[in-house]
């Protein structure tokens, strides 16, 4: 990251703050693509494990031994059926998946010389030359003559609609956005997928053909639940967690109070990053993935002085240990155990004021009393997504759910006959792209089973 | 330290590392590079009658590699010098002479019939060189006219060839032997009984490396055909091992000096040689793919050994290993071993369950009390050691004796008495 003071790190907020050459080096890709010498040599460091650990790992279950073998063979369309077959977005995955806390994680390297197999790279090497080559792998069945409902385009939605096309079923793919890809397109960070790779994973994914993509289109508002269900064999529900969390405190709607995830889909969609406003000094509150990306981006835009305040520790942090580290290398300070008790402001936000917390005997979080303040000229939200409230309209009743998130089961069935949900929505999930992949291709596993069920004249949904 | 310098057939070098005849020492410019550099002799690369064989233009070599492109085996199409003799002889005359205390060897491989060596050899022995190499080895080409290994695996050519040398030079004679024979000890006792002072081996192995994968032709080709070649580097050693501790075995052959080649590439590979019987050993493929410095290594590695062991020189290690060579029928059947798996160590990365489970004995657990873990089941065992071989940590399975007391998976007392398969009941032929 550059950091050169005569590249204007004035007080307020301003567009422009760098260069775009310096932009440009901020946002290029944060793990480049390994060579094909720098693969293969990574690929003879796998094992082949038996029941390999990083395969159970993986919330796809990937066969990761297998893939690396593929790769050493130079057997790379192999390799990436190996992937794909698993895990559509296997290409995806590999850039933005959390691997030290996955697969790299369970690699039983680790336990002798502390440097997992590279396998989120590896899987890129094998996936990038068949995704932007269009390579199809992929054929689908026999028509079954049935349509299904998709609603939402992000991972658990796509990944659903490419299994169901693959076992010979129409899909109908409802999105509230006009790009499919969900928040692989709106809300990764830039650096984690360059060159608009999200869009080109869609069109991968879209090319098996049988999915009518219908864009511009939200549940809820514009399209009841009960009308897809009498239209349409199945219905699965993936529109992810539109609504914002707020913080709870007066005045959280004045100028420069802003959400992180909105700031986030704008700063992915921005035509040139320099455009975007960006303060000199940053807060953000939050303690997850996204309190991170917005952060460290916040950060390579520019302002010279960014904080992360979470109101509990560090392990307590959804962001990953390996998150954590990049954002104090990219100059984020981390300030634990304190919340945000008021919004300072004049006409706009000029700061926080905090109290420190800690846990008490029964390890309930309490504040101090102990006050502390930190200036700023915008504070960022990231303290997690909810269910938006129009989303199901009047048909919210209807679902069992818990935390304000739908209850499935084993495979993603809701509690409504024939409606299937996974994804973000769904009550469990722990919000990463892979595992909605999972969500979308276990539901339409079942969705294909219940369908066949339905025709040999079974009660489906009972069995 | 120990003393490196080395005595072969009383010729002198400052260690017993030789370079093998082949590019390494196809001239004088190379060959002062290896003295140079430390290396105790060279076998000059293999002269023949003037006018010298043409080489192909096209590619010589090919290589097994590993994925991060470490040369496991190097196959060659490479014939004998393609220089005139003369050149030859005059650049080993002035090596010699720039180099005294450094082995010089010509290696020589000439048609058979007893003029030519009678004209060849006194010339070629005038240049000062220590001694005679006879090349009955080349697999390719040179056996085509009826030379290299065609004649090394005939036998009665070895010997007529070995005794035309001895009657036309005063120096000593090795002759090199060719592994593409179905048995070594045939071949070694005709240059034996021709009267060869020592036989050095292995020559390269017949070989074809692959298939272009493009265009479905054998791999590498001249003009879009190839013919077989060569085979040597790391890929070859155990079968060189195995011929040169079938000579040092073998009462008929066992007094022949053994010149020890074929795949090494440390000094560990060395003193495996020396171990087995060979009194010093010749090096092509590592130093092609290296370069001469790895000379540093071997001497520095070797000495080392050699004073961990509190031996002297190398002559007190050669041999030391041919005792424990035996026929599989002398074995003693009665000694149990059964793996042990040290947890403390084990990754669970699963290998040694998998290929015991698939392909040996399903005596290897792969969960206990319902947690990954590897156990040996000696109730399973028979010892096998494959797990040993595929286990990717270094000392985690190891094979330990059952001395005594039941074995689990016979359920018999073992005996501590010998019982090989020569007096085991189910041997129809036991004594
Ligand atoms: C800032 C940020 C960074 C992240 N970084 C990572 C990361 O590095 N690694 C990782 O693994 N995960 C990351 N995640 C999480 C990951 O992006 C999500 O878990 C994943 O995208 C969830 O997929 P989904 O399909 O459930 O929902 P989404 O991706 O949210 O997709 C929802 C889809 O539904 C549509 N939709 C919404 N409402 C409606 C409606 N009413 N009607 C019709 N369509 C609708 C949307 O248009 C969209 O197409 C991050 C999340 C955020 C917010
Ligand atoms: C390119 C090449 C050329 C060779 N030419 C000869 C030769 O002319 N005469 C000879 O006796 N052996 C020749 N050899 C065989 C080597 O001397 C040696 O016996 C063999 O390569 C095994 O040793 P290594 O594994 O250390 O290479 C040649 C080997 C190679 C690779
Ligand atoms: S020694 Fe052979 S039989 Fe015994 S556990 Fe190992 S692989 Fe199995």
């Amino acid at each position: 990251m550059t950091d050169n003071p005569s590249s204007g790190r004035r007080a307020g907020i301003r567009t422009g703050r760098l260069s775009s050459a310096e932009i440009e080096q901020n946002f290029s890709d944060k793990y480049p693509p390994l060579s094909r010498p720098e693969a293969l040599i990574e690929a003879d460091r796998c094992y082949f494990c038996y029941d390999a650990p990083c395969t159970k790992a993986c919330p796809t279950g990937i066969d990761i031994p297998g893939f690396i073998q593929q790769i050493r063979s130079d057997n790379i369309k192999g390799s990436a059926l190996t992937i794909l077959t698993e895990n559509i977005m296997g290409g995806m995955c590999a850039r933005v998946c959390p691997t030290e806390v996955l697969c790299e994680e369970a690699c039983v390297r680790n336990s002798h010389e502390d440097k997992p197999v590279s396998i989120g790279l590896l899987q890129r090497f094998a996936t990038d030359p068949i995704v932007e080559g269009d390579t199809a792998l992929f054929c689908r069945a026999e028509s079954s003559g049935r349509t299904v409902a998709v609603v939402g385009g992000g991972p658990a939605g796509l990944s659903c609609a490419h299994r169901l096309s693959m076992l010979g079923h129409s899909v109908v793919l409802f999105s509230r956005d006009q790009k499919l890809g969900g928040l692989n397109e709106y809300g990764i960070a830039a650096y984690k997928t360059v060159n608009d790779f999200a869009q080109r994973e869609v069109e991968y994914i879209l090319a098996i053909g049988g999915i009518e993509v219908k864009s511009g289109v939200s549940l809820g508002s514009d399209l009841p639940l009960a009308e897809l269900q009498q239209e349409y064999a199945a219905v699965f529900l993936a529109f992810g967690l539109s609504g914002a969390n707020k913080l709870g405190l007066p005045n959280e709607d004045i100028e420069g109070v802003l959400s992180a995830v909105d700031y986030i889909s704008d700063l992915r969609q921005a035509a040139d990053k320099g455009d975007l406003p960006v303060g000199n000094r940053v807060i953000v509150i939050g303690g997850g993935m996204t309190a991170i990306d917005i952060a460290v981006q916040s950060k390579r835009l520019g302002a010279e002085f960014v904080d992360i305040v979470y109101r509990r520790g560090a392990v307590q942090m959804g962001a990953s240990r390996h998150e954590q580290e990049l954002a104090l290398t990219s100059g984020v300070s981390i300030r634990h155990w304190a919340q945000p008790t008021k919004i300072l402001l004049d006409d706009r936000v000029t700061g926080m004021q905090f109290e420190r917390t800690e846990l008490n005997a029964d390890g309930k979080l309490h504040g101090t009393g102990e006050i502390w303040s930190l200036d700023a000229d915008v504070v960022f939200t990231a303290v997690g997504q909810t269910l938006a409230e129009d989303v199901l309209g009047a048909a919210a009743g209807i679902f069992e759910h818990k935390h304000g998130k739908l209850l499935v089961d084993d495979n993603r069935r809701t509690s409504e006959p024939g409606t299937w949900a996974g994804g973000d929505c769904i009550f469990g999930h722990d919000d990463l792209t892979v595992t909605a992949v999972q969500d979308g291709k276990l539901a339409a596993i079942d969705i294909d089973r219940f369908l066949r069920a339905e025709k040999q004249g079974d009660n489906a949904w009972q069995t | 330290m120990a003393d490196l310098t080395s005595e072969f057939l009383g010729i002198q070098s400052p260690n017993p590392f030789w370079l093998a005849s082949a590019p390494p020492t196809d001239k004088a410019y190379n060959v002062h590079r290896a003295f140079e550099a430390g290396w105790g002799g060279v076998v000059w690369k293999t002269l023949g009658e003037d006018p010298p064989i043409v080489n192909v233009s096209g590619p010589r070599y090919s290589t097994m590699l590993s994925n991060d492109r470490r040369v496991i085996g190097l196959n060659n199409i490479e014939l004998i010098t393609d220089r005139p003799l003369q050149t030859n002889l005059d650049e080993m005359r002035q090596i010699k002479k720039q180099w005294p205390d450094r082995a010089l060897i010509a290696s020589v491989m000439l048609p058979m019939n007893e003029a030519t060596w009678a004209k060849y050899l006194p010339m070629i022995e005038d240049t000062g060189a220590d001694g005679f190499e006879l090349n009955f080895g080349c697999p390719h080409g040179m056996s085509e006219r009826g030379m290299g290994a065609a004649v090394g695996q005939v036998p009665e050519y070895i010997q007529m060839a070995t005794e035309w040398a001895k009657k036309f030079t005063r120096t000593p004679v090795i002759v090199k032997l060719t592994p593409n024979v179905t048995n070594i000890l045939p071949v070694a006792q005709a240059a034996a009984k021709g009267g060869a002072d020592a036989v050095s081996l292995i020559n390269t192995i017949n070989s074809i490396m692959r298939v272009n994968y493009d265009t479905l032709t054998m791999y590498p080709t001249t003009d879009g055909k190839g013919s077989h070649g060569g085979y040597c580097g790391a890929a070859v050693k155990p079968i060189a091992l195995h011929m040169v501790a079938e000579i040092a075995r073998n009462k008929e052959t066992a007094s022949l000096p053994i010149s020890g080649i074929g795949g090494i590439g440390d000094w560990r590979d060395a003193v495996d040689f020396f171990a087995l019987g060979a009194s010093n050993v010749q090096i092509c493929t590592a130093a092609m793919v290296y370069g001469f410095k790895i000379i540093d290594d071997l001497t520095s590695g070797l000495s080392d050994f050699l004073d961990k062991k509190g031996m002297q020189s190398v002559s007190d290690l050669v041999g030391k290993a041919v005792p424990s060579v035996t026929d599989w029928q002398h074995l003693n059947l009665n000694y149990v071993e059964k793996a042990v798996i040290d947890q403390d160590l084990c990754i669970k990365c699963g290998r040694c369950h998998i290929v015991c489970e698939d392909t040996a004995h399903q005596a290897i657990t792969h969960t206990v009390n319902g947690e990954r873990r590897f156990e040996v089941i000696d109730e399973e065992c028979v010892g096998c050691n494959l797990c040993v071989s595929v286990c990717p940590v270094d000392g985690c399975i190891s094979m330990q004796q059952l001395a005594s007391g039941i074995d689990p998976r016979t359920g018999q007392e073992i005996s501590t008495e010998k019982a090989s398969w020569t007096t085991h009941p189910n041997n129809p032929m036991a004594k």
